[in-house]
């Protein structure tokens, strides 16, 4: 009796199982969702862009953070129930998931035109969010003397101690070959030869000792903050949140920094496009996008947001003329095409 | 199942009562079967279909046949001795077009550019210029001037190599691996071949690891198997307390303790006797430290149970017998803990081998397993064919160990699992 009833269970339960993997695949409607940086970036956002958006349109929304990576997007929109809609991404990732097809075109008519943003943040797959800066960071309070430059990061007799750099040979090659005395303006010329290479990992060569890398954006404010490193490859942004956050008392140099941008994009098949564009031009409004500088420092995508900002806030900007002027963008097409290559090459060369 | 009713079918010559036992019998099974169905099928789902997915992705190469399918079908009867006749060209024209149109051009020359650098731009720069289809015969003049590259052989035999359906060119680039210009396969390029190094390192990592939880954990283990219980009990909450604490956590504070400005080496810089901080971090040894700290209880627990099933008169017997205590250890006790020596230690290193946040973050460069190249290329390059073949690899290796294990176990059978 009892015997028949736990095999009766059983099959109930098999078909229970059944039904409830069957009912998971009907997707259902849900809210808006934005996925971005987390951290100290992702709190400016809720508190300048995600709850003043919610107030002024009235449209549910929630909001989650990722690490990055082309592969979790494609997983997420190959896998047909992607559970995002808007997704802020970096350079690399919007242009290879724009050749494969994962996000929506945009119709600029909806967020404000094409017009309204500085043309590098103009894309046919997604809209400029953030400029921000890969820049030399160090400890005013440990340094007696404040470094120049790429130059003296690898100049160990002058300022001794622990480097960090990002591990990976993106970012790692341009720094090395500025160190060498390439100008910024000239890095992925001389990077495209065979020569530029091994002239960078020559110069990398000379501190191979010293340094500790890094492989999350958290980790330089930290490695500077216990003495680990004197000196360290870091986002501009994180500076200046530990200054203002923790009381540090952090530096930075903006000469022959790496600058780059992040675009929001709107994946593939989202069920919220209405609602992902009113984000989008939400968010791309000059008077919203000045607030998000004045809480972090990075520079934003609409042509007026600049004008609408205090001096002393600006000058601190990725975007601010004179930090600028000595920067280079990061080549999203060489790296696209040699990031492959190049990372083998660089644990080669760490292996040694 | 079917000789049961064929037995049915025939009666005549069966005993009734065996009948009902295997009706019986069968009516068991499939209550057993419908218990762990579930089971069954939650895993088909989420361990066995990913994993044969995995292995599909590694040598699943049909990204080429579809966007440039006239050039590839051309390109199946030619020889690869010289340059392809002009039809080829004219195919690779006419697809670069419909591709360029369709707006694949750039995914057709990334899979190609994985096996020739530079093959992206080859691609990319021939659809921005190639502004209509080449007159006929023309083909090739057209091409040749459009980019240099389409004058060479080994331009074209990539895209014979990768015109699929399956290939071998991902499993063959995880051992380090290529084929030449004529199709032999030799070794890659010194600065391309890192993966035997990695998988050497992270076996010898997995290893170390194992071998310092085995040296660590076996007198832990013993002192918990003999204390009374209740002060075992006290030390079984010490070892299971970092078991339930977040990994990341306990990595975290092995960085606390071991940085050079750290508790470890200021309290020897305080009692004198460093006068320069010791690299306690970001090397191997902190990836050693760290990974035992963390596996230790996988040593511990198999250990202990298998220690608590060796009954004390064991020893007393030996020793009442002559045996000095060094001996009767050697000889009695050790044995019968192999079976628990075995568990723990294949448990560690299975675990230990696909170790990733811990030597990411307290591990330098040349520290970092194959775990991190996999993660590379599955999120960041989205290089998934590559990612699928090393996943492939060390799925192989590390089932050859397993097997290895159960061949050393089976010939080792030893009363140590005695039940008592």
């Amino acid at each position: 009796m009892l015997k028949r009833k736990i095999g009766q269970i059983a099959l109930g339960f098999t078909a229970a199982f059944a039904a409830s993997a069957a009912l998971a695949t009907v997707v259902h409607a849900r809210d808006l969702t934005i996925v971005s940086w987390g951290g100290a970036y992702q709190d400016a956002q809720k508190k300048v862009y995600f709850e003043p958006f919610k107030k002024a349109v009235g449209i549910a929304m929630n909001d989650e953070s990722w690490d990055g990576g082309v592969g979790v997007l494609r997983a997420k929109v190959q896998g047909g129930a992607a559970t995002w809609d808007v997704v802020q991404v970096e350079s690399d990732e919007l242009a290879v998931g724009c050749e494969e097809g994962l996000f929506e075109k945009l119709d600029y008519t909806r967020i404000g035109g094409e017009a309204a943003y500085i043309p590098p943040s103009v894309n046919p797959c997604g809209v400029g969010a953030i400029l921000y800066d890969f820049v030399l960071g160090y400890d005013k309070d440990k340094l007696k003397e404040a470094p120049k430059g790429w130059a003296d990061f690898f100049d160990t007799k002058k300022i001794p101690g622990k480097r960090a750099l990002r591990q990976g040979p993106k970012t790692t090659l341009e720094i090395a070959l500025m160190a060498d005395g390439v100008a910024p303006k000239d890095v992925y010329k001389v990077l495209a030869t065979d020569e530029g290479i091994e002239r960078a990992f020559k110069k990398l060569d000379t501190i191979k000792g010293d340094i500790v890398w890094w492989k999350a954006g958290a980790q330089p404010p930290q490695l500077l903050a216990s003495g680990e490193v004197t000196m360290t490859s870091v986002y501009n942004g994180r500076i200046d949140t530990a200054n203002k956050n923790e009381k540090k008392n952090f530096g930075m140099v903006w000469d022959g920094a790496l600058f780059t941008l992040d675009s929001w994009v709107i994946l593939k098949g989202s069920p919220n496009k209405d609602a992902a564009y009113k984000f989008l031009d939400f968010v791309g409004k000059a008077e919203n996008q000045s607030k998000l500088s004045e809480n972090i420092s990075y520079g934003t995508s609409n042509k007026d947001a600049a004008a609408k900002l205090a001096p002393a806030v600006l000058k601190d900007l990725p975007t601010a003329p004179d930090n600028i002027k000595n920067a280079v963008e990061i080549n999203v097409a060489f790296w696209l095409e040699n990031i492959d290559r190049l990372t083998e090459r660089f644990n080669k060369w760490a292996a040694k | 199942m079917t000789r049961a009713s064929l037995a049915g079918a025939d009666a005549s010559t069966e005993v009734p009562l065996k009948r009902r036992l295997r009706r019986a019998e069968r009516a068991r099974q499939v209550k057993a079967l419908a218990l762990v169905l579930p089971l069954l099928v939650f895993l088909l789902f989420t361990f066995a279909g990913p994993i044969a997915g995995m292995l599909w992705r590694a040598v699943d190469d049909r990204e080429v046949r579809q966007l440039l399918p006239q050039t590839v079908a051309a390109l199946a009867s030619w020889d690869g001795k010289d340059l392809p006749n002009e039809d080829a060209f004219a195919a690779l024209a006419s697809d670069v077009l419909a591709a360029r149109a369709a707006g694949t051009i750039a995914i057709a020359a990334k899979r190609l550019n994985y096996t020739l650098n530079g093959f992206r731009t080859i691609l990319t720069s021939t659809a921005r210029n190639l502004k209509a289809a080449p007159e006929r015969g023309v083909a090739k003049e057209t091409l040749g001037k459009i980019n240099a590259a389409w004058r060479e052989r080994a331009t074209w035999t990539t895209i014979k190599d990768a015109g699929g359906p399956i290939t071998g060119f991902y499993l063959l680039s995880a051992l380090d691996l290529t084929r030449n210009v004529d199709g032999a396969i030799i070794a890659a390029p010194p600065d391309q071949a890192i993966y035997r190094e990695v998988f050497t390192r992270t076996f010898v990592i997995s290893l170390s690891v194992t071998v310092l939880c085995l040296m660590l954990g076996f007198p832990v283990a013993y002192l918990l198997a003999t204390l009374p219980p209740a002060r075992s009990n006290l030390l079984m909450i010490f070892v299971l307390l970092p078991f339930w604490t977040s990994l990341l956590v306990r990595t975290c504070a092995w960085i606390v303790l071991l940085q050079s400005k750290g508790v470890v080496n200021d309290s020897l810089h305080w009692l004198g006797i460093i006068d320069q901080p010791l690299r306690l971090i970001y090397n191997r040894f902190g990836v050693c430290v760290a990974m035992t700290h963390v596996l230790l209880p996988f040593m511990i627990l198999p250990l202990y149970s298998s220690m608590k099933a060796i009954s004390p008169a064991y020893m007393r017997a030996a020793a009442s017998l002559g045996a000095p205590p060094v001996t009767a250890f050697l000889r009695i006790y050790l044995p019968q803990t192999l079976p628990g020596i075995g568990a723990g230690s294949l448990l560690v290193f299975i675990l230990a081998l696909g170790y990733y946040i811990t030597p990411a973050l307290v591990g330098g460069a040349a520290d970092q397993m194959i775990s991190y190249f996999i993660a590379l290329y599955t999120t960041e390059t989205a290089n998934w064919g590559l990612a699928s073949a090393l996943g492939a690899v060390l799925l192989l290796a590390t089932l050859l160990l397993a097997l290895l294990y159960g061949k050393l176990v089976r010939g080792q059978q030893v009363t140590g699992g005695m039940k008592n």
